[in-house]
């Protein structure tokens, strides 16, 4: 088998896509782990329905112990991510939603349930329930349960298993990480869901910017066991949002996903790298999604790193655990610098979607001056929208011009507020007129 | 840290590039062909370039004292008008005239339609253009080059026979302050260009339009695009982002429409330039050819209406 045939170039190509600095700085360095003494367990993780305690005070609970789950379709349940006792089950607002929250104090032994076992599954109905049972959601941000992307309608063929490790936010590194440290479970599963799925092509893609991770990647397309050539490598430019859903399927396939539908509807699967990895360790053991890891970075944080953490991890902890911050230090986002979503107090926690914390230092923010019509957020909206044009409209609440500019298809990557020399929240402005349209449709 | 963190909206890092060191950079690359026009046409040159700038300053300066607006003119947009409307003239300008087209160019054009970015026009060519048609017989007055004698004709109007091709590309022709030097232009244009300041469609399609148009109808394309205030308009005043399109494929309609209407008044009419003149228009179809060209978003189906 060839190399060059191994490695594919990008069947389309987006046309737009900014250049960011990558930051990749924690890149080469091996992820830490964290134990901490206590644990706050969110019970709404993901969209859609929260899960109901399945614990209460007082009750011993093991690494894997179901804490809370729902019976509905969307949604996804959560596990204990430490051996101990509930110390607390409360309600408590957080990010603006009542939450239940499950405190478990961490006996240090994390001992796993004694009801965990392997989960063998032999076909696509198997893998779905199996994805559901581990507990996992979407790792971009919005948290979409993952078993709703492997449970499509009876008769849809899906043809292309797409393999997301692009990682384009700048700083983050633990998809970069786990593709080096968690190679094993990464080729088991790939190989896995490839002969479930009975896709014609798995396409591993990734930012060109990543060398480790492409050697890694690379030995998993040239196995030995891709005996019938189907398992590709693709390098994709550095380019930002290149690892957006819609954004990589384009560049794998061709394919554009239209609004409002799943990469199923395109003959499309997309997993992430972690997802890959933790769906199989699930099936190989029994241990469902517990724990993450995160890049911890920014301008303010003394010693960057990749960190292990149980989920339910109280951000303070992991600060002091890392060896603090600067007393400059003034926003934590959750997620990247591009979209990645700010918090209140040190007092959040590590969820299943969290994939870095970044603490940044006071700056002063930059002012904003008028619009110059530059078209710098036009020409890199990767959706083709015009915020120069919304923004003018959302001034004016002119909802039927919001409707012919198609606010809907923004998925809010930032790139329009990146661009913008007037410095205008753009972004924001893309928000507020895709809530200005849904109040208006009610 | 600090107890109560700072909660922004996405995304958290910007670009570093403001609009004031975009503005910087035009006034920069227009420098060269400013210095040029001064070698050539000497202190009267120098003098209508002061007052052009200085009268925008002055005027955007008093406009938000006045109305108790945020000063604006830290984003030197005012000084790029001012030095783009000193570049049109003639070094022969009467100084109040060339300082009330500032004033025009400021306050009527730019700052009675909402300011920086709102304008419907450019204020330096609209200014122009109420400079030409209020005063006609100052605004054509042009002078050889170094002598400072009067010159018999309009620049364009002239026989193409006296001018070699060096002569055009260096500007020791007569014309207007900053028009002359073709080289220097295309150099700050090409600067322009690469650091992605200015997209290249406008400008190429503008100048190659009128090149071919001229050839076909039998005018000499070299002298029509390297004479006159072709490259001038088509590098530095069609490519204002304000009143121009920000799409690619309205821009190539931009400058094919301004190229089409500067051959036409420079062939069929009695004006002996069309370059403001065709700016002028297009900016006022600017609007519709954006929406005309608006892109549809990815992965758009139009839906089909079938009751």
């Amino acid at each position: 088998m060839g190399k060059k045939e191994k490695i594919l170039r990008p069947v389309k190509k987006i046309g737009r896509g900014l250049k960011l600095p990558h930051l990749k700085n924690t890149a080469e360095m091996k992820t830490v782990v964290f134990n901490p003494k206590t644990v706050s367990i969110p019970l709404i993780q993901h969209i859609g329905a929260p899960c109901e305690p399945t614990v209460k005070k007082g009750d011993s609970v093991f690494v894997g112990t179901l804490i809370g789950e729902s019976t509905a379709f969307v949604s996804s349940p959560v596990y204990s991510s430490v051996s101990g006792s509930v110390t607390d089950v409360k309600t408590i607002s957080y990010n603006g939603k009542d939450t239940v929250f499950v405190v478990i104090e961490s006996d240090g032994k994390f001992e796993k349930d004694a009801a965990l076992a392997p989960c063998p599954v032999k076909n696509q109905e198997e893998l779905a329930a199996a994805t559901k049972k581990c507990g996992l959601v979407g790792l971009g941000g919005a948290g979409f349960p993952t078993h709703i992307k492997l449970s499509p309608p009876k008769d849809t063929k899906i043809d292309t298993l797409i393999i997301n490790a692009a990682e384009c936010e700048p700083y983050i590194t633990s998809d970069y990480r786990e593709c080096i440290e968690g190679y094993d479970d990464i080729i088991d599963g790939v190989y896995l869901i490839k002969d479930i799925l009975g896709v014609e092509r798995v396409v591993i893609c990734v930012e060109d910017n990543k060398p480790e991770a492409i050697k890694k990647l690379y030995e998993i397309a040239t196995n030995k066991r891709d005996n019938d050539d189907t398992v590709k490598l693709m390098e994709l430019p550095a380019s930002y949002p290149q690892g957006a859903e819609k954004v990589i399927i384009y560049s794998a396939t061709g394919r554009k996903l239209p609004l409002g539908k799943l990469p199923s509807d395109v003959g499309c699967i997309v997993m992430n790298v972690t997802t890959i990895a933790t769906l199989y360790r699930f099936i190989k053991t029994g241990v469902p999604l517990v724990s993450k890891r995160i890049t911890l970075e920014g301008t303010a944080v003394n010693n960057p790193q990749n960190i292990l953490a149980p989920i339910g991890t109280k951000i303070s902890d992991i600060i002091e655990f890392a060896g603090g911050v600067s007393n400059n230090a003034d926003r934590i986002i959750m997620g990247g610098p591009m979209m990645g979503a700010p918090i209140a107090t040190a007092d959040a926690v590590i969820e299943k979607r969290t994939n870095a914390v970044l603490i940044l230092n006071e700056e002063t923010p930059a002012e904003s001056t008028p619009c110059i019509r530059c078209g710098r957020c036009a020409n890199t909206c990767p959706m083709r929208l015009m915020p120069l044009k919304v923004e003018a409209a959302l001034r004016i609440l002119d909802t039927a011009t919001l409707e012919d500019l198609n606010v809907n298809y923004c998925m809010e990557c930032g790139s329009c507020s990146f661009a913008c020399p007037a410095k205008r929240p753009l972004t924001q402005v893309m928000r507020i007129a895709k809530q200005t349209l849904r109040r208006e449709s009610k | 840290m600090k107890n109560i963190l700072t909660v922004t909206s996405s995304p958290h890092i910007r670009h570093t590039l403001r609009t004031k060191d975009i503005m910087l950079d035009v006034i920069i690359v227009l420098l060269p062909a400013a210095v040029n026009g001064i070698i050539i046409f000497g202190l009267d040159a120098l003098l209508v370039l002061l007052s052009t700038i200085a009268f925008a300053v002055i005027s955007e300066y008093f406009w938000n004292l006045i109305l108790k607006k945020p000063q604006s003119i830290g984003d030197f947009s005012a000084v790029v008008t001012g030095l783009l409307l000193g570049l049109n003239l003639s070094p022969k300008t009467p100084l109040p005239i060339a300082a009330l087209g500032s004033v025009i160019a400021i306050i009527v054009v730019k700052q009675m339609f909402g300011g920086l970015g709102h304008n419907f026009a450019n204020p330096a060519i609209t200014a122009r253009i109420v400079l030409l048609v209020s005063f006609p017989s100052f605004m054509t007055q042009y002078v050889e080059p170094f002598t400072g004698q009067l010159s018999s004709a309009t620049p364009l109007a002239s026989s193409g026979a006296d001018y070699s091709l060096k002569i055009l590309l260096f500007g020791t022709h007569s014309g207007t302050i900053g028009e002359t030097s073709a080289f220097l232009l295309l150099l700050g244009g090409a600067v322009l260009v690469i650091r992605k300041l200015i997209s290249p469609v406008i400008p190429i399609s503008y100048i190659a339009s009128v090149a071919l148009l001229s050839a076909a109808f039998g005018d000499n394309p070299i002298k029509q695009i390297l004479m006159g205030g072709l490259i001038l308009g088509a590098v530095f005043m069609a490519t204002d982002y304000v009143t121009s399109p920000t799409t690619k494929s309205g821009q190539l309609i931009f400058g094919i429409g301004c190229g089409i209407i500067t051959f036409a008044i420079r062939h069929f009419g009695n004006l002996p330039e069309g370059v403001s003149y065709a700016i002028l228009i297009m900016n006022i179809l600017t609007p519709h050819i954006e929406k005309l060209t608006a892109p549809k978003p990815f992965g758009f189906k139009e839906v089909k209406n079938n009751g």
